[in-house]
């Protein structure tokens, strides 16, 4: 025992060539110096071959008036604004895009996801094949098929398709009611408001009485219920007047509502039906991770149907569906830059397109449109570390 | 006191069991076993009565086939134009090649369908010498055919290359490139020295969180501003080295699951051993990882091959792109012409990505086995 103390005490001593330590050094300082050798060649080449082309360089650009035209933005833009606007046009839509995109991707591929795993034949086939037939086909070849042969084939401003609620669509993209919001109307948005605390407020207090008495509140029905109902009480109790704007057809288009550009209407479209397949079968495989012990024990419990789903398979189901799900979305946000490639305005087309052949400041516009993305991706991935460290299963 | 709970008579036998099997029961427990589902049944078969008979109408009824005219295609009720595919094939198959050039591409599809075919079947044996010639030696052949220049091949610069050829051609370069560099970075994120892990995690992270149209953008207008002045760089080449840059950072994440996946006692008992890193890395764990990762090496492939229909925005003439330019060809203008396009190169994308999802789903199956415990 002696003998093995004094050797922990005392390692031998090797031939310093052979430390790993000192090695792991050696190579870390021998790698970090190509890094920044590669690093300084690139940054000294750019330098002559930008002096060659006699080009400056800087973010001075951002100030300068821009002259060119965007035909989609959300806020005011003309030929005047500077290229920090068309930055913020650029961001805006992609976020427009990207935000509704993700709303109904999600509704539709969990729609996909349970219709997939659906015990009827035909709701289960039908979503089979809607997924592999999306899946294997590449999503830019999908956009220019809905703007192309899809919305260009729409018919023209006279045959509109006509849907309910005065919704339009034809060549010029699709026309939709435009909410004018008049005085009364605030009431109702507070209503809307206060009812959202409401619900919040009687979500704690079924809590606390389940836990106290075991008795359970149906709270999300009477939430939404109410959701429905009080701003619905106030709106008709302040007037009930419809405050809305529809499209209405002149002469050569229509007048009044929200014109939604064809682009625009492709480029959501495509993204959602190209998503939701991905999303479905993230939904599948979380579904399909729960064990079926847990079915069987929740159903020898005395579960019910929707309790079981409810309280047992969804919670745990989540658990791995939502780190893929964030993923999914994250990649719609950046297919959405597909959208250059039908002319929607958004970042990478607008800033990274239109800006950059116009100022010719390649390094820094694409540098400030990658940042966007990173930022995007980093966002994400702190929301989810935070998920995964909420959610973990605490093992034994 | 009476055992009232004990059976005095005996039970009389009951009637067997309905069948197990047969159409109607199918068709009771799986289409119509409660309200809500015959509901839905009857919505699937309406959806289906509604989709169907137009879809096959515009695909095979009422289409043109090879050999019709562009006359028969501008009928009102004509469908798809299959006659305009069959005219313009050549060009979605092989761009602005040489015409008398064709057979340099197909001796390159037949050599690599011939070296593809015994390395994705597991029983075959040789596997190490077939995967040097395909992953080695077919790239270097197939630039000296296409390219041409020497061996008395008249030269084709990359701008007439185009079509199917050059979808394959990147999607090839690019994955055959990118596992070498993602083994490289995965190690790196593994590795215990931070100046190397936190340059790799860099590196991943960063191409992962961009899309690939702005790696496109950045690899067609930076890069000839990165080299030293002077040195051209061929736009096909641009799009190549963009392409296997971002594969390598998703690369390198499938086989971290891999290294991931090797338990530590491997790890352990190569150092036991003695053997150092590269050997550890080399002869233990890498070739368990690999292995395991095939399935996830070949949805990448996937992905990477849809990707690359991307490469048309930056003006190179893959697949897509030929598609999309022959749209306005004038002497097959009709209604129904961009739509058939679009269908056909969707058929031609389709039937590769599924095959290869098939195959990877295979692969899974067979690799499970040798892990389960």
């Amino acid at each position: 025992m002696a003998s093995m103390d004094t050797a922990r005490q005392a390692p031998p001593r090797t031939f310093f060539l052979n430390d790993p330590v000192l090695r792991g050094v050696f190579y870390q300082i021998v790698v970090g110096l190509l890094v920044v050798l590669f690093l300084l060649w690139i940054i000294n080449n750019t330098a002559i071959n930008l002096q060659a082309q006699n080009k400056t360089s800087g973010f001075d650009f951002l100030w300068k008036t821009s002259g060119f035209d965007i035909s989609f933005s959300l806020f005011h833009w003309d030929r005047t604004s500077y290229y920090w606007e068309a930055f913020l046009v650029g961001l805006t839509n992609t976020l427009l895009v990207a935000v509704i995109g993700i709303v109904l991707a999600t509704l539709l591929g969990f729609t996909l996801g349970i219709a997939r795993l659906s015990s009827n034949f035909i709701i289960a086939r039908l979503a089979t094949v809607y997924i592999e037939l999306i899946r294997n086909i590449p999503l830019l070849l999908q956009l220019f098929f809905w703007y192309f042969a899809v919305l260009k084939a729409m018919p023209a401003v006279r045959n509109s398709l006509e849907f309910p609620f005065d919704i339009f669509i034809n060549q010029r993209g699709m026309f939709l009611p435009r909410p004018l919001p008049d005085e009364q109307f605030v009431f109702v948005v507070v209503a809307f408001f206060l009812t959202i605390a409401v619900a919040i407020g009687l979500r704690i207090w079924a809590r606390r009485r389940l836990d106290e008495t075991g008795h359970r509140f149906p709270v999300l029905l009477v939430s939404l219920a109410l959701l429905v109902a009080i701003p619905g009480l106030v709106w008709i109790v302040s007037g009930a007047d419809v405050p809305f704007d529809p499209p209405v057809l002149q002469r050569f288009n229509f007048a009044g509502g929200v014109q939604l550009p064809p682009e625009f209407v492709a480029l959501a479209f495509g993204l959602v039906i190209y998503t939701a397949a991905f999303i479905a079968e993230t939904v599948r495989a979380g579904i399909l991770a729960v064990s079926h012990g847990q079915t069987e024990a929740a159903q020898s419990l005395g579960l019910k149907e929707s309790d079981r789903l409810r309280l047992v398979i969804v919670p745990q189901a989540m658990r791995v569906i939502v780190p893929p799900l964030t993923s999914q979305y994250l990649n719609l946000t950046k297919n959405s830059s597909l959208g250059a490639a039908i002319g929607y305005p958004e970042l990478v087309n607008v800033f990274a397109g239109t800006s950059l052949n116009q100022t010719g400041r390649a390094i820094e516009i694409i540098a400030m449109t990658m940042a966007v993305y990173l930022t995007f991706s980093l966002l994400t991935s702190l929301i989810m570390n935070w998920y995964n460290a909420r959610v973990a299963l605490v093992e034994r | 006191m009476a055992i009232s709970y004990v059976r005095t008579e005996i039970q009389q036998a009951q009637p067997a069991p309905q069948r197990a099997s047969g159409i109607a029961l199918w068709l009771r427990r799986n289409l119509f076993s409660t309200p809500t589902d015959t509901v839905l049944t009857l919505l699937g078969i309406a959806f289906l009565l509604w989709a169907v008979p137009p879809l096959f109408g515009f695909l095979f009824g009422n289409a043109v086939f090879p050999g019709g005219t562009v006359e028969q295609c501008r009928d009102p009720g004509a469908g798809a134009c299959w006659a305009y595919i069959g005219d313009r094939v050549n060009f979605f198959i092989y761009g602005f090649y040489p015409i008398d050039q064709y057979w340099r591409p197909n001796l390159v599809f037949a050599l690599a369908a011939l070296l593809l075919v015994p390395l994705a079947i597991p029983k075959v044996p040789f596997k190490v010498i077939n995967a040097i010639l395909f992953l080695v030696v077919l790239p270097v052949v197939t630039y000296v055919l296409l390219a041409g220049g020497s061996f008395g091949l008249r030269p084709v610069p990359t701008e007439q290359w185009g079509g199917l050829l050059v979808t394959l051609i990147i999607s090839s370069v690019a994955i055959i490139g990118s596992l070498p560099l993602g083994v490289l970075l995965a190690l790196g994120r593994q590795s215990k020295l931070p100046v190397i892990r936190t340059l790799c995690i860099s590196f991943i992270e960063l191409w992962r969180a961009v899309p690939l149209i702005t790696v496109l953008f950045m690899a067609s207008i930076m890069l000839p501003l990165f080299l030293p002045q002077g040195t051209s760089i061929d736009k096909l080449l641009r799009a190549l080295v963009g392409v296997t840059l971002f594969a390598s950072a998703y690369m390198a994440e499938v086989i971290r699951g891999g290294l991931q996946a090797i338990p530590r006692g491997q790890y352990e008992a190569a150092s036991a051993l003695g053997l150092g890193y590269w050997r550890r890395m080399g002869f233990i764990v890498l070739p368990q990882a690999l292995k395991h990762v095939i399935p996830g090496i070949v949805n990448n492939f996937i992905s990477l091959f849809k990707d690359t229909s991307l490469v048309s925005i930056v003006g190179i003439f893959d697949l897509l792109n030929t598609i999309q330019a022959a749209t306005s060809d004038t002497n097959w203008f009709s209604p129904t012409q961009a739509v058939t396009g679009y269908i056909f190169a969707a058929l031609i994308y389709w039937v590769f990505c599924f095959s290869m999802s098939r195959y990877s789903m295979f692969m899974e199956r067979r690799l499970n086995t040798g892990h389960k415990r």
